[in-house]
This record gives structure tokens, C-alpha cells and sequence, in this order.
């Protein structure tokens, strides 16, 4: 069985957070770690290979310097690496990215691809199910649990929604967008850190991407495009009260509550 | 892709079991906003499901000029690939300028399976939503177009906000945040134009199977997903007397948590616990009652919208990053607060 988890290299978003002049967001300048979802993901995918032996290559787009979540995977246990990289990517919506990755994936084979739900930078949760669509597979979004059935070809997997499951069944090849609620991720084994830098990543650019035309990539082929960007401006002072009664206390938040259309 | 063919707001009006989720009254009321400041007025709300019809009435009532209903068994519960293919259609139909879908766990999964589909731009999560010019400003470089769809959302975890347009593709589609639009007053007795549409349902390989289906009161982890919480710390005094808290959440359909000191105490499992040690929340209301407000708790909710504090203490460092703070007594506040609050919704409806 063959597994692919697309991962992200994302900001840690507890630092700072950065743009370009052009209200892009300047990754270079922040803090990098793999997205927590896409960890959960992968771990996910780690133990589809403790029990299966399944193999298990991590993909991911972005920088160069995305290579270090790459070599992570390998440390924790992934077999292969492939780092989509290319100035002509930059600036890509979740459309964009959705088409790059889906022209990488047309690369390999796979009985299964892994995705976070979403990553903590852009919190979307649209790329995964974006990634589903370009190939043709099935999607089976916000993954709690996944179980394989090697010989029929299928996957079950615990669908979460707000106030309920699902328990949903879909043929392989097929696309799974994982919770970091699915699992406790490993440890990188000290033998693994040693190893994962002498493994081979394998990068690709542009012309490495199958079936995908230039309109549909980077900031070109994005349909949305950024209108104004800016850091949340901190809260000031808020109002503070010392009623006489509980009665006018209730009645300062009632009314409070009213105005924010809370009730 | 000729743009001017694509007229009306549209809202994909969710339904789950049959019954109208909240999101889609909710939007209905923004798109009626926007469709004021676009040529056509007209708002279009677009009915999944299989033997929804009954529920078309209501949509009507909300502000909804029209419905398109795709009634069909394969529509029963919710699946990515038959839903898809029917919003898909219509879109490929009826040519909405803009279509909006609530952000939640099925408009998440079925917003961007669409978006790619019929190849437009999607923005997630947007809690702001506006009609004007873009780029804002006038450029020299790039031609304005205007009464287009701006897009806010938070991003970078809440520490960004960006505005985003989709000026060259339709429909514009964004997914809405629950609880963040207004519905309108319910207009008794309105009726809206019905349109029956199917487009015919054909198995394929991304169809799935739903085995099981099993419902489930929101679980402890969701303190994270809950858009209103009551949180409480050892001001509450016990275990017990957390039921004032819990009563009011109830009122206000939200989720009880509590600072570490209440975990540490016992009091409350490890998963309800907001702060550095805790989870990070960002509601759309977070009540802090006899919560001090350590560095370490507010690390872990200073962003939520909005911070109501109750506390004795008018010294405690919560009043600091709250934005309404009650000095007071929480056994007798809290439990007239419900009280009243209950009253209010009842009286609304």
C-alpha cells in the first residue's frame, strides 16, 4: 500500500506575523514549524505503515527551506520526500496550491493521500478537499479515525461533524483530511534524526508538474486576490462597572448582549 | 467566462435531518444586505436534501425571493460527491454573481469540492462581507472594478485580518462564520418563487457510503470549536456550584470551561481547561466568572471577540483585557443573568 501525506511548513503562528509590500505574507522572515494537523496526518499514515508496511512518501510545497519539515517526516519515519519548489508557485490561493499539489501527486501512485484539515497560518481547510476534486477521488474531510481494508480496497474512516459522526466508507484511491485530534504524533528517534540527513529529498519545479497549465499556478492562477491585509489591532481598554444590585448588573450585561446581537 | 451573465446573491441553505441549520437563516440576512447594493435584488436560497420541500416556506420567510430545490435520495445525508454535483449544477445553471456557504464542518468540505469544480476562487471563513471596489483604492497599474464581493477573515490565527476579492472569476464564493450574520425578523406568511431542479444522480468512484451514523452531544474538546464560553475558576467556590455556569451556557447555546486552577483542583477534566498550559479559544463570547485572569488564562482567550467579566475582586487583572467587567457577587449574578437571558430569547422566538 502507498501513502502520500502532503504536508505544510507553516509560521509558528505564536510569533510574529510578517507581509511583503504586496500584502503577501512574508514567510522568510517567521519562525517555521509542520503544520499540526498535517503532523497528525502523517503520524496517521505511520502507523498504516507499522501495521501494513505501508510506504509512506511526504510531499510538500513551498521554499527551499521547507526541506527541514521534509527531513522531520524522515526522522519520524517517512520513506520518501519530494519538495515542490518554484518561484513561478509563489502567491498561490488555495486554487493555485491545489492545482500545483494535484500536478505533483499525478507523479505518483497512491492507494491513499493524507492532508491536514487545515493549516494554522491560513486556517482554510480548503486545499485537501481542492486536491480531491483535481484528481477525481473521493474526499473524506475532518478524519478522527481511519481503518484500511487492504484486500477490498477500501478505507472507513470516523467523519467528525458539529454534533455527530459519521462513519463513512470509501474505495481506494482516496483522499482523507486528518484532525490533530486523530493521534498523539511520535517522537524523531535519535537514529532517525541521524538518518533523515543523509536521505534524499527529491525536488521538483514547474516542469515536474503533470497535467496542470500555467494559468492555474502561483499568484496568476489565483481567482482570489488580496484587497488589504493587516495585523488585528489590539483591544484598548474595556469598560468596567460597580452596579449596586445583582438586578443592575444583569441588566448592564443583558444589555451588552443585546447591542453585540449575542440575544 | 463571461462575467455579466452571472446575476444574485444565492446561499446554500443547509439542512441536516431535515431541519434548517441556523447558518442558513443567518445568511439569508447578509445576502439580502448585499443584493441592496448590486443590480439584482433578488435572493436566491438553494435547497439540498431528499423531501426537504416542507422546508421551503421558512427560507421564504427569512428573506428568500427564491428557492431552488434539489430533491433527491442520494441528497438524504450529507456526502461530498452528490452534494457537490448538485450545487455544482446549479451554479452551472442558474449563474450566481455570488454564492455563499456557512462555514461549517459540511460547508468546509463542500464549499472548496465546489469552488474547484466549477473553477472560481473561494475565501473561508469570512466573517465580514461587503459589496465595493477593487483593488480599494484606484490603481494606475490595474483596471477597478466595481460592486464586487470584499471578503473579510481572520487569518494567522486570529492575528491577521485580510480583505480578499475574486474580481475575475464567478461566482464569488465564500464560506460564513455561524453566528456572525444577522437573520432577519421572520416576514409571517411570505412565499417565495420554487424552482425544481435535478440534474440526475450517477454513482461514481468518489461516491462513499455513510455505515453509521451516531449522534452525539458536543464533546469536551470542542472548547476550541464553541463560539460562546462560560468559563470559570476557583471564584466559583465548587465543583457544584459550577451548575450556575453550566445553566447559563445552556441558555446561550454555548460551553462551559475553566482556568487551570479548577483542573488543578479537580473540579473539571484537563480538556476544558482555556490557557498556556490549556487551549487557546478564540469565541465569539467568552464570559471569564471568577476567573483572576493570570497572564497564563489570558494568553489563552484574549483574542475572543468579546470578554465579559464577572468578578469580586474589582483589583483582579481580568478587568484589564475585558471588555465589559462586572464588579460583583457571581452566585447572585450569574443565576438572574440566565434567568433574564432566557426571557429575552423566549420573547424573540
Amino acid at each position: 500500500m502507498k501513502v502520500v501525506v502532503c504536508i505544510k511548513q507553516v509560521p509558528d503562528t505564536k510569533g510574529g506575523v510578517k507581509f511583503k509590500p504586496d500584502g503577501t505574507l512574508d514567510r522568510g522572515a517567521m519562525l517555521a514549524i509542520m503544520n499540526p494537523d498535517d503532523k497528525a496526518g502523517l503520524e496517521a499514515a505511520l502507523r498504516l505503515k507499522d501495521q501494513y508496511g505501508a510506504e509512506v512518501t511526504v510531499l510538500t510545497m513551498g521554499l527551499p527551506k521547507a526541506d527541514a519539515v521534509l527531513r522531520e517526516a524522515f526522522a519520524m519515519g517517512a520513506d520518501k520526500a519530494i519538495l515542490v519548489t518554484d518561484r513561478v508557485l509563489g502567491g498561490a490561493d488555495t486554487w493555485a496550491t491545489s492545482s500545483t499539489i494535484a500536478g505533483a501527486l499525478r507523479n505518483l501512485e497512491y492507494d491513499l493521500i493524507i492532508t491536514g484539515r487545515q493549516a494554522i497560518d491560513g486556517d482554510t481547510a480548503q486545499v485537501g478537499p481542492q486536491i480531491s476534486e483535481h484528481l477525481h477521488l473521493p474526499v473524506i474531510s475532518y478524519a478522527e479515525e481511519i481503518k484500511v481494508d487492504e484486500n477490498a480496497k477500501t478505507v472507513e474512516v470516523k467523519r467528525q461533524f458539529e454534533d455527530r459522526y459519521h462513519i463513512v466508507k470509501a474505495k481506494m484511491p482516496c483522499l482523507i483530511t486528518a484532525l490533530s485530534e486523530l493521534n498523539e504524533p511520535r517522537y524523531m528517534t535519535p537514529g532517525g534524526i541521524f538518518d533523515a540527513f543523509e536521505k534524499e529529498v527529491t525536488v521538483w519545479g514547474r516542469a515536474d508538474l503533470k497535467d496542470v497549465d500555467d494559468s492555474n499556478l502561483g499568484l496568476k492562477g489565483s481567482p482570489t486576490q488580496i484587497a488589504k491585509a493587516s495585523d488585528k489591532v489590539k483591544k484598548g481598554q474595556g469598560e468596567k462597572v460597580v452596579p449596586d444590585s445583582a438586578e443592575e448588573a444583569v441588566e448592564y450585561i443583558v444589555g451588552k448582549l443585546t447591542e453585540k446581537h449575542v440575544i | 467566462m463571461s462575467l455579466e451573465e452571472y446575476k444574485g446573491v444565492f446561499i446554500f441553505a443547509q439542512q441536516v435531518d431535515n431541519e434548517l441549520s441556523s447558518i442558513a437563516l443567518e445568511l439569508l440576512g447578509k445576502a439580502k444586505d448585499l443584493a441592496k447594493d448590486l443590480d439584482e435584488k433578488k435572493v436566491t436560497a438553494v435547497l439540498l436534501g431528499s423531501g426537504v420541500g416542507n422546508l421551503v416556506d421558512k427560507l421564504a420567510e427569512y428573506g428568500a425571493d427564491r428557492v431552488i430545490v434539489v430533491d433527491d435520495p442520494a441528497l438524504k445525508d450529507y456526502r461530498t460527491e452528490p452534494y457537490t454535483h448538485a450545487l455544482a449544477s446549479v451554479i452551472d445553471e442558474y449563474k450566481p454573481e455570488i454564492l455563499l456557504v456557512g462555514a461549517t464542518a459540511i460547508g468546509r468540505d463542500l464549499g472548496p469540492r465546489v469552488s474547484s469544480r466549477v473553477h472560481t476562487g473561494l475565501t473561508a471563513d469570512c466573517t465580514s462581507l461587503d459589496i465595493g471596489d477593487f483593488p480599494l483604492e484606484p490603481s494606475p497599474v490595474r483596471e477597478t472594478k466595481h460592486k464586487q464581493l470584499l471578503m473579510t477573515r481572520p487569518a494567522f490565527g486570529g492575528n491577521t485580518i485580510a480583505t480578499i476579492a475574486c474580481p475575475d472569476f464567478r461566482p464569488q464564493m465564500a464560506t460564513v462564520r455561524p453566528g456572525v450574520m444577522q437573520k432577519i425578523d421572520p416576514i409571517k406568511g411570505a412565499k417565495a418563487e420554487v424552482v425544481e431542479f435535478n440534474p440526475g444522480f450517477e454513482e461514481n468512484n468518489c461516491y462513499t457510503e455513510i455505515l453509521k451514523i451516531v449522534k452525539e452531544a458536543s464533546s469536551v474538546a470542542d472548547i476550541q470549536a464553541a463560539k460562546i464560553l462560560v468559563s470559570g475558576g476557583r471564584g466559583v467556590g465548587s465543583p457544584e456550584n459550577f451548575k450556575i455556569l453550566e445553566d447559563l451556557a445552556e441558555a446561550l447555546n454555548g460551553t462551559v470551561s475553566c482556568s487551570r486552577a479548577v483542573v488543578d483542583s479537580g473540579w473539571k477534566p484537563k480538556d476544558l481547561q482555556v490557557g498556556q498550559t490549556g487551549k487557546t479559544v478564540r469565541p465569539q463570547l467568552y464570559f471569564a466568572i471568577g476567573i483572576s485572569g493570570a497572564i497564563q488564562h489570558v494568553a489563552g482567550m484574549e483574542e475572543s471577540d468579546i470578554i465579559i467579566a464577572i468578578n469580586k475582586d474589582e483589583n483582579a487583572p481580568i478587568f484589564d483585557v475585558a471588555d465589559y467587567g462586572v464588579v460583583g457577587d457571581l452566585n447572585k449574578i450569574v443565576p438572574a443573568l440566565t434567568k433574564k437571558i432566557k426571557e429575552a430569547l423566549a420573547a424573540k422566538g
